[in-house]
């Protein structure tokens, strides 16, 4: 069938080609750095950070078929998480393996909180309310500087430790085997490891027990109920894991960027990790990650359209920043045309938009 | 011994009584039929016993023990598995698939044994692909283990519903319609596929508009109009009541 199935069925070529991506990531850094310049190697860090953000909502929308317009929120409370306790607000510094699984379990307990309320709910319903419950953190976030300062509302947390294990900071400059490792360097191993445990984890769940009871909800709720199915546990679960992965990036996100405020958790960055996970194929994990590194890198690569529409034309005659996102716009609209099923569907999108493609097909000649 | 007691179960919905008082009981390992016109109650019932509603007045006892109301996760859990009259499988999912999921209830596996893989959780994963397997065989359809279970044929597509309810291991199967759509072939078939089950220890509770069907199949037979048991007792007995010939059989 596919190459990809017939590369599993393979064990030699699998190894070969596992040990040649393996080598490809470690030295992508460094391609990017000397073919594109350091600011693609911190491009390359968002790259990663955002793929555990998207493979968390993968769980939620794609195997358990759940809209969450508000998963945001879970990145919120992880960076917070780690920004409160790792920075000069409260002067307090945790250390990060610590803080590593407490930003887990705190999201996965606001997961579990705001799922709780939603379960009756489907399709449009849920997408309203979990909207509504990624703004109401937002809010709080921004107003918690009164009367007793928890967040120091609009203007942020300033100043947040960067990683650092024992002292090995990551936020210095290490020099091994001759080389200097800057720090977005740093992270970019640091999150290259975490994004392959959580590319494990997500591959695992989907082929177990409990994945195919997600997607047996997905699939028809009513008949999953039938057949045994704790139907509100096994999405409390969902939104818990999705949550604990959104609470891992967001502490991740903290300590790399040093800063953070309210704004950075705006409704339109759920959207756009929402549509990193529909664009690059809902439920499939390969897709989830092409969806990614097309809506981090297209909005970076479109920047160098300034200095080319002037090489071009020689003037600007459009501005080049309202040129980038109409151009990033048509691309996205482009694609939902071409691949309604995402980039690299999953198996069952796959078969749901053939089957409708089907019907159409049968019932458009007419009798 | 009974196995399955209605105790005077009503339901409303708005206005409509849907059921009233209705009380009946289910011997282990008979087929109970259940017949009666359009909107008597028949599904409802089911809903109730399934625990996908609960009823306004009376319980259900199972094995003597009241189930618990409005936990459909726990009815299958106590031994009674369905199927629907407007087919509900997992259409996206393969036929094989769909049985597995039917071994959720019966199965242990949590997100820790999910990822780490162990040996436990390898060998319950193999248990429910070759039961799954073994069941898709039982019901005749083991070739289709890899086809999506939209694209089957109707008749198959009954089958897989049966299948999947028989992998939560249930001493009472509810089967909601399983002959509707069917041809007289097919029909015959899963006459034979029903007593098998009967024969293996199953108890068949059995809603069904083929007459010839229930009369031929079933061991007791009860009779629903307007929400309320008009009969009940052995087919012959029940095609010459007169109150069934009025609301249900029609005159010869």
């Amino acid at each position: 069938m596919s190459r990809w199935e017939k590369l599993k069925r393979n064990p030699r070529t699998a190894w070969v080609t596992s040990i040649l991506l393996a080598v490809l990531l470690a030295v992508l850094p460094f391609l990017a750095d000397s073919f594109l310049g350091r600011s693609w190697v911190r491009i390359l860090d968002f790259v990663l950070l955002y793929i555990m953000l998207a493979l968390g909502l993968n769980i939620v929308v794609g195997f358990a078929g759940l809209l969450d317009l508000g998963y945001v929120a879970f990145f919120a409370v992880g960076a917070y998480l780690y920004a409160l306790l790792a920075s000069p607000h409260f002067g307090i510094h945790l250390p990060f393996w610590v803080l590593l699984p407490l930003g887990a379990g705190v999201s996965c307990i606001f997961g579990v909180l705001i799922g709780a309320p939603t379960l009756r709910l489907r399709g449009d319903y849920l997408a309203i309310v979990t909207l509504g419950f990624g703004e109401i953190i937002r809010i709080f976030l921004n107003n918690l500087d009164a009367p007793v300062n928890i967040t120091n509302g609009p203007q942020g947390v300033n100043n947040i430790y960067p990683v650092s294990f024992g002292r090995f900071s990551l936020y210095q400059t290490h020099q091994l085997f001759g080389t200097n490792f800057s720090s977005v360097y740093n992270y970019y191993y640091l999150f290259l490891a975490l994004t392959v445990l959580v590319i494990f984890i997500c591959m695992r769940l989907q082929d177990s027990r409990i994945g195919r009871a997600w997607a047996a909800v997905r699939e028809d709720e009513m008949a999953a109920k039938a057949m045994g199915i704790n139907t509100r546990n096994i999405k409390l679960l969902a939104f818990a894991m999705g949550a604990s992965f959104g609470g891992v990036s967001g502490g991740l996100f903290s300590a790399f960027q040093g800063f953070i405020s309210p704004e950075s958790f705006t409704l339109i960055e759920s959207v756009m990790i929402l549509c990193m996970v529909v664009l690059g194929g809902m439920g499939n994990i390969a897709g989830v990650v092409l969806g990614v590194v097309l809506l981090v890198v297209l909005p970076e690569a479109l920047r160098y359209i300034g200095p080319a529409e002037q090489a071009l034309l020689g003037r600007i005659v459009v501005d080049p920043a309202d040129l980038r996102m109409l151009i990033f716009g048509l691309a996205l609209i482009s694609i939902m045309l071409f691949r309604p099923a995402g980039l690299l569907p999953s198996k069952i999108r796959k078969r749901e938009f053939e089957a409708e493609d089907e019907v159409k097909a049968q019932g458009g000649a007419p009798a | 011994m009974t196995l399955l007691e209605a105790r005077g179960v009503s339901k409303h919905f708005g206005g409509l009584l849907a059921l009233d008082e209705v009380t009946l009981s289910v011997q282990s390992g008979e087929i109970y039929g259940l017949i009666g016109p359009n909107g008597a109650g028949k599904t409802t019932l089911f809903n109730l016993l399934t625990g996908l509603y609960s009823p306004d007045i009376g319980a259900f006892f199972f094995n003597g023990e009241k189930l618990i109301e409005s936990k459909p996760h726990l009815v299958a859990e106590r031994g009674i598995a369905r199927t629907f009259q407007n087919i509900r499988l997992f259409g996206n999912m393969s036929a094989l698939e769909n049985v597995m999921v039917g071994r959720h209830v019966r199965t242990h596996a949590g997100v820790l044994g999910a990822v780490l893989r162990d040996p436990r959780t390898r060998a319950e994963e193999a248990s429910v692909r070759s039961r799954a397997l073994e069941l898709l065989q039982y019901v005749g359809i083991s070739e289709q283990a890899d086809d999506l279970a939209s694209h089957l044929s109707y008749g198959d597509q009954r089958r897989l519903e049966i299948s999947r309810a028989l992998a939560t291991e249930p001493k009472l199967l509810a089967l909601d319609e399983p002959a509707a759509g069917m041809n007289a072939t097919e029909t015959a078939e899963l006459k034979d596929l029903l007593e098998t089950i009967r024969d293996d220890g199953v108890t068949i509770l059995l809603i069904e508009h083929d007459v010839k069907l229930v009369m031929d199949l079933c061991d007791r037979v009860a009779v629903l109009d307007y929400g309320k048991k008009i009969a009940e007792g052995a087919p012959q007995q029940v095609q010459h009541d007169p109150a069934v010939i009025e609301a249900y059989l029609g005159g010869v």
